[in-house]
């Protein structure tokens, strides 16, 4: 991916609070381009999934209106020193 | 010239034809059991109205929810960045799902667990205009709803 993307995982008792933050202008399709009247394509991320220990634990899909450059917070139960992904 | 454009015809009629193949391909999206990490869901995300993405969803009979938080202002000020938080408090919730009513199109994101990731996302949402934003979650095959209504001063759809 040419985006760069930043991951944070805290653990706080056996939960892992995880936030992703990524860079990605998450265009809708829906926006015009002031100069050309023109719909500016749609580019948005469509799936993203969060793997613990090597197995997949969240599976997300989006749609177009997540804001640009989308903020993520989850949550997984997980044992100290698991790795995420 | 003329040759030119006649290339730029076909290629335009070559482009349609190969969209129609796409659209019928993405009919079979609609079958209900869909695994985890599954095809991205076409048929609900591309429904302009709240009921459409819903049956996209596979979601029916869905029932009011006071187990499900959602964290939001109530105000905003600026409708491309809102942050979101849902807590879903059900026992066993599978996945969560968040619409907006009122946007273009209603169905923001959908996120599946398993294992040990906790009924809870937070995030930052697109709202064209005020108007409900709408969870259901799936907790043992059930689907569960709340709603909470956000004001938006400024669009965040574009237009």
């Amino acid at each position: 991916m040419a985006e760069p993307m930043k991951i944070r995982a805290q653990l706080s008792g056996d939960l892992v609070a995880i936030k992703v933050l990524i860079g990605h202008i998450m265009e809708t399709g829906q926006r015009k381009d002031p100069r050309t009247g023109q719909l500016i394509p749609a580019h948005f991320i469509k799936q993203l999934s969060v793997g613990l220990n090597g197995k997949t634990v969240i599976a997300a899909q989006w749609g177009g209106a997540i804001s640009k450059d989308p903020f993520l917070g989850l949550k997984v139960k997980g044992a100290k020193g698991a790795a995420t992904r | 010239m003329n040759e030119l454009n006649e290339l730029r015809r076909t290629l335009l009629k070559g482009g349609c034809a190969a969209g129609l193949v796409a659209v019928a391909a993405s009919a079979g999206l609609l079958l209900p059991g869909r695994a985890l990490a599954a095809e991205w869901n076409k048929s609900a995300f591309e429904a302009k109205n709240v009921a459409d993405a819903l049956k996209g969803l596979g979601a029916s009979g869905v029932a009011d929810s006071r187990d499900i938080l959602i964290k939001a202002t109530d105000i905003a000020e600026d409708g491309a960045v809102i942050p979101v938080e849902v807590t879903s408090q059900i026992a066993d919730t599978q996945s969560i799902a968040i619409l907006a009513d009122k946007n273009p199109l209603p169905l923001l994101a959908v996120f599946e667990f398993v294992d040990g990731a906790q009924g809870y996302v937070s995030t930052r949402i697109k709202m064209g205009q005020t108007s409900n934003v709408r969870v259901v979650v799936k907790a043992g095959g059930k689907y569960y709803s709340a709603t909470k209504e956000i004001k938006v001063t400024i669009g965040g759809c574009g237009g």
